[in-house]
């Protein structure tokens, strides 16, 4: 591996300008897991690595019930599932953060990092979609805010422009009657990548959907936010029919590939399978909830 | 010629200085400069838990730490985890259940595992295999090193 300089910044501005002096010579590091095992294959040459985990903002996480949820994009798994008023109110968060690697890796991976690396089968971003999350980006011209479904642009490509950063993330408070649940299929128990991921979220309305919002991991070059799956449950009763319709049209829209983790087929069946499972859990959470 | 950082750090409970290159690992700096070799190196992409130490309570696979991240914090490595009375409980338990065969995954194992009984000290079987999913062992097929946890945690609570 060749020289790389480190740096340790203690605030947003002085790693904006560290990232801008370098362009995209610079790569931020938060928990590492992803980024050093790039470094190590040579996927990535960087010459300088900005270390993001003193920066306050960074590291925030804040739960408020009328004002949602501030997660510092350098916050690592085990500390989003082990604050109980988040786990509480975002359930689907946590079963992304205890998905994503073994004991070791949610000890340092973040779900701003699992988002900036962006890849299409990326645990925690059909969630982050199916729950509205929104990205607050600073860079050389100030902050800006990007939705969540909008963040990536191809695999492992996203938004960020040389010299931007993720700061962190927003949710929006837990509606009443609402739930969520992300679920994926592995062919083993754990420590694997997703063959399909499903991240869903509904809001009820008196026995029927008054919303919902539906992601699928693993089927595009990037998390693929399903609208028209969600929306058509708007206004729908609560019932088999109704879940398996979404399922149908999260099926139908989903773009696979064949890979040696599953083939088209296999994966179009499995965004059925799992989106009409993620919606039985998701409506049963939000009845716990009401 | 670029500098090196000199890095301050606790290990396994004493104050330890070292020089390293942004570029390297923890764990290379742990069995390269400080020549604590307990930590093994196995596939250095985070699979399999061979380099597992715990960093500022938390166990982490110290081939994905730079060790120029490691100033300030406070690591535990298997170096510290028997003392000079002899060995730890969880030590006793591998041992005697044999839980070990080549043993490259042990000390990984032995640190995880020492995170899991003081965080959950009557855990599951369930709740170990889940929490030694980032540990890998191509000897034993897992049952004994499991039993062994279940019986180490027995151990340590009577």
């Amino acid at each position: 591996m060749k020289w790389i300089d480190y740096e340790v910044p203690n605030s947003v501005d002085e790693a904006v300008a560290l990232l801008g002096e370098s362009g995209d010579k610079a790569k931020a590091l938060a928990g590492g897991t992803d980024l050093i095992v790039m470094l190590r294959t040579g996927v990535i040459g960087p010459d300088l690595v900005v270390d993001v985990k003193s920066i306050p903002e960074l590291n925030e996480i804040t739960y408020d019930p009328k004002a949602g949820l501030t997660l510092g994009a350098a916050v690592p798994c085990y500390k989003i599932y082990s604050n109980e008023a988040v786990a509480g109110a975002y359930p689907a968060l946590i079963d992304s953060a205890s998905l994503i690697g073994g004991t070791q890796i949610q000890g340092r991976a973040s779900i701003g990092g699992n988002l900036c690396n962006a890849t299409p089968s990326a645990d925690s971003i059909p969630t982050l979609i199916a729950l509205g999350a929104t990205c607050k980006i600073a860079g050389p011209n100030g902050t800006r805010e990007v939705a969540a479904e909008d963040f990536c642009k191809g695999v492992r490509q996203s938004v960020l422009k040389p010299g931007e950063i993720l700061v962190s993330l927003h949710f929006p408070p837990p509606a009443d009657n609402s739930g969520a649940r992300y679920i994926r299929f592995i062919p083993r128990n754990e420590m694997d990548i997703a063959v399909v991921g499903v991240g869903v979220s509904v809001i009820l309305d008196n026995g029927n959907f008054d919303s919902a919002r539906i992601a699928l991991a693993a089927v595009a070059p990037t998390p693929l936010f399903v609208k028209k799956a969600g929306d058509a449950l708007a206004g729908k009763p609560v019932n088999d029919e109704s879940i398996q319709m979404a399922a149908n049209i999260s099926r139908d829209a989903a773009k696979p590939i064949s890979d040696m983790r599953g083939t088209l087929e296999y994966r179009k069946h499995l965004c059925e399978v799992l989106t009409r499972r993620a919606l039985h859990t998701a409506v049963e959470r939000a009845k716990e909830t009401s | 010629m670029p500098q090196k950082t000199s890095v301050t750090t606790h290990i396994n409970g004493e104050e330890v200085q070292f020089l390293a290159e942004p570029r390297q690992s923890l764990l290379e700096s742990l069995r390269d400069t400080l020549h604590l070799t307990g930590a093994k190196e196995g596939c250095n992409d985070g699979n399999c838990g061979a380099c597992t130490v715990e960093m500022d309570g938390r166990i982490v696979d110290s081939c994905l730490v730079l060790g120029v991240e490691a100033e300030g914090s406070e690591i535990n490595t298997i170096e510290g985890v028997a003392t000079p009375e002899g060995l730890h409980p969880i030590q006793e338990a591998f041992l005697e259940n044999a839980a070990l065969q080549c043993g490259i995954c042990t000390p990984g194992f032995i640190v995880a595992s020492k995170a899991l009984l003081e965080a959950n000290p009557n855990p599951t079987e369930h709740e170990i295999r889940f929490w030694l999913a980032g540990n890998l062992c191509r000897c034993t097929g897992y049952d004994k090193i499991v039993r062994a946890v279940a019986d180490a945690a027995g151990r340590m609570s009577s």
